[in-house]
């Protein structure tokens, strides 16, 4: 287990985990995910701890989740948001960890549009540090929430086929999915135009590549789209958003393709009518509220672990 | 409907490898047997007198007026000209006035070459938005409304990032990239091959590295991202020597030439010729002579007319801002008839190949392919005279010039659309 320590222990990503490391994670988190659901989360697990949310992109969604997981477990949560300046950013990466370290803080959780970002602060800073997405590196939480969503539905992980479609090269999402799903022994196919897919990533045991979303779509167990970023979408790396959906988005139709009971997924913030048509994104089969929820769950089993893997000080 | 009976002709279909004396069965408009092929009832029977009988010719690379520069030729006076060279299949580029970067355009390209009767109009789609370079154009609808490959005419792009990702991009949907090689930089502002002769007349010239430098780039982009590329009138011995190397390496490349690349060179220029400006500039001899030598080795797989239609404001004015480029259907078979080649590799590199490469059901003889063919006298010559060529545009850069290889009569789906002058006085109705 290398990114969970036991001496001031961090998650800055799936890379390196094995089953028997994640599986506790997502065992706490569906028990939270009960008690989140009956509010009675028990307030005294981080009663005295300090969460500071580091955010140097902007974000609601993570921030939010992270914000309210602290809060329902009693720490006291604090955000920080510091616009990223374009000047020597390893030199202000380290200014603030001082800081950090003089405020007496416990859990950092971090955002930083650069990768390697957090676990470069991770070595700097007292605090456990928890990535909450690098650049176009990690992005674990997400997928252990995605994780825990499938799992709730399936009962398991291993042997099930999930496509994961969209922005493959530009997403930290998909990259800790992929460590994830491939731990938990997954089949992980991987569909979007070759701008947005490196080819590097079919060389991975257990991932395929495709090109032809329909293929990529039949039989799948789980289709989960990512958000195309539109200034992507310019003529640069895709043509327009017309030819996007046309070739590449999860309308009912292709949804037709998968298992009849496979689930529909997406981190969010959705495009719809680019990556996904709306009658899909609002179908029973969809379960991207659901992953919402169950962030909030995860980031509490997070919080919680890290904070328990902590030297008494 | 239409049925017809060619006897008495030399068929020459480069698909199948046929050179021989013979008979062609037409009914309904479709190739429906050889030689020995009972004729329909009431079939019009052609006597050959020994003329050639070949595949209408697949002409892969026409610029048409239309839309937008109707002055300088509309899609019908287009069609004519084709016709009268033995054209029936035109691959037109896409960077008219709008140009064709959306899927309407493109059929509504194709709906207007059905319209004239006498050809088939095959669209190219832009490689980028308005051909300009910038945002990659929607290669999978244009794809799916018709368009047989992309390209932004006789504008090169400069930017490799940019390159490589249309050329990511275009591979998922095998699309074929059909490319100007010349590094813009490089050729900006120039009009002329850089030479003693340029420097002489003192205009600016663009050098033939322009060529190879950008093939170099291309073809290390096309082997990193696996497309298909195809390099348009390449006219350099250089870029040539490039493209065969990549050939035996296996890079999916290919390149077409245009007959001024090797019937003339920069010396046609004279005394600042407009009508023997070219987009890429004429070469030196040694050049020409290595146009020729892969035409003969098969380097290059096509040769396309590269017509361009001018009017007389747009070439009477000082060399350098004259327009460039000739017209070429209606010269296009007998420039490369006279050029030395034997005639079946004449006929398949304006037939089968270009066929071939983009795809398209014609350029053959085959039993159960539209009756597209053209009838022509090997033997008998005609003088090129510009101010009386078929069609609108008149910017012939062959004036003057005798040619071998007269044609008699075009077909398109059995149809005869063109007849020369002296047989359309005695035609059989």
């Amino acid at each position: 287990m290398r990114t969970v320590r036991r001496h001031n222990a961090h998650l800055l990503g799936i890379e390196g985990m094995d089953a028997s490391d994640i599986t506790p994670f997502l065992d706490l988190a569906e028990s939270y995910a009960l008690l989140s659901r009956s509010r009675t989360a028990p307030r005294d697990v981080l009663q005295g701890r300090t969460v500071i949310n580091l955010f140097f992109e902007n974000s609601t969604r993570t921030r939010t989740s992270f914000e309210l997981a602290g809060k329902r477990l009693g720490a006291d949560v604090v955000n920080m948001s510091v616009a990223t300046s374009s000047v020597s950013k390893g030199e202000t990466l380290l200014d603030t960890a001082s800081t950090l370290n003089a405020m007496h803080c416990d859990l950092l959780v971090v955002r930083h549009d650069q990768s390697g970002a957090p676990a470069l602060l991770s070595q700097k800073v007292e605090a456990s540090v928890v990535n909450a997405g690098d650049g176009m590196h990690e992005h674990p939480t997400q997928a252990l929430l995605d994780a825990l969503t499938i799992r709730r539905h399936f009962g398991r992980l291993d042997g099930l086929t999930i496509a994961i479609c969209g922005d493959v090269a530009h997403s930290r999402v998909v990259r800790s999915n992929i460590h994830l799903l491939r731990a938990m022994g997954s089949n992980i196919r991987l569909a979007g135009p070759p701008t947005l897919l490196p080819s590097a990533l079919g060389e991975l045991d257990g991932v395929t590549l495709y090109h032809d979303m329909d293929e990529a779509l039949t039989g799948v167990d789980v289709a989960m789209c990512l958000r195309v970023q539109r200034e992507r979408m310019g003529g640069g790396l895709v043509p327009s958003a017309r030819e996007y959906f046309a070739l590449f988005g999860l309308d009912r139709r292709r949804l037709g393709l998968a298992q009849p009971n496979a689930l529909v997924m997406h981190p969010g913030p959705m495009n719809r009518g680019i990556e996904i048509a709306s009658d899909v994104a609002d179908s029973p089969q969809s379960v991207i509220s659901e992953q919402v929820e169950m962030g909030v769950a995860v980031r509490m089993a997070v919080l919680d672990r890290l904070s328990r893997m902590q030297t008494p000080s | 409907m239409t049925s017809l009976v060619f006897e008495n002709v030399r068929l020459i279909d480069p698909a199948s490898g046929r050179d021989s004396l013979g008979r062609l069965v037409v009914e309904n408009g479709v190739i429906v047997g050889h030689d020995s092929h009972e004729a329909p009832k009431g079939a019009r029977v052609i006597d050959g007198k020994g003329a050639v009988l070949c595949p209408g010719l697949v002409d892969m690379r026409v610029t048409l007026g239309e839309p937008g520069s109707e002055y300088r030729e509309t899609i019908q006076s287009g069609a004519e000209a084709a016709v009268a060279g033995g054209i029936t299949s035109l691959a037109v580029l896409p960077d008219t006035d709008p140009s064709i970067d959306t899927p309407s355009l493109v059929h509504h390209i194709r709906r207007r070459g059905e319209e004239t009767g006498m050809v088939a109009l095959h669209p190219y789609g832009a490689l980028t938005r308005g051909c300009e370079g910038k945002e990659m154009a929607e290669f999978g609808l244009l794809k799916q409304a018709g368009a047989i490959a992309f390209t932004d005419g006789a504008r090169a792009l400069g930017n490799a990032k940019q390159m490589r990702n249309i050329l990511a991009y275009s591979r998922f949907l095998d699309a074929l990239i059909v490319l100007h090689p010349e590094e813009p930089s490089l050729a900006r502002g120039g009009c002329a091959t850089g030479s003693a002769l340029a420097v002489r007349l003192g205009l600016p010239q663009i050098p033939a590295a322009a060529e190879a430098m950008m093939v170099t780039r291309d073809l290390r982009l096309a082997e990193m991202t696996g497309a298909r590329v195809h390099f348009a009138h390449v006219s350099t011995g250089e870029a040539l020597e490039l493209i065969r190397q990549a050939k035996a390496r296996n890079v999916r490349v290919t390149c077409d030439t245009a007959p001024p690349y090797f019937a003339m060179t920069e010396e046609d220029i004279g005394d600042f010729r407009t009508y023997a400006k070219f987009s890429p500039p004429l070469r030196q001899e040694q050049d020409r002579q290595a146009v020729f030598d892969a035409l003969a080795d098969g380097t290059i797989d096509v040769v396309a007319s590269d017509h361009m239609p001018a009017d007389a404001d747009d070439k009477r004015l000082p060399f350098a801002h004259a327009r460039a480029g000739g017209t070429g259907m209606t010269t296009l078979l007998g420039v490369t008839l006279s050029s030395g080649l034997p005639i079946m590799d004449a006929l398949r590199l304006l037939t089968s190949a270009p066929a071939r490469l983009l795809g398209l059901e014609a350029g053959t003889l085959a039993v159960g392919r539209d009756a597209d063919l053209c009838l022509f006298d090997p033997n008998e010559t005609w003088t090129v005279t510009a101010g009386s060529m078929p069609g609108c545009a008149q910017n012939t850069p062959f004036d003057g010039r005798e040619l071998k290889g007269h044609v008699l009569r075009t077909f398109r789906r059995g149809q005869e659309v063109y007849t020369t002058p002296s047989l359309a006085q005695g035609k059989t109705a």
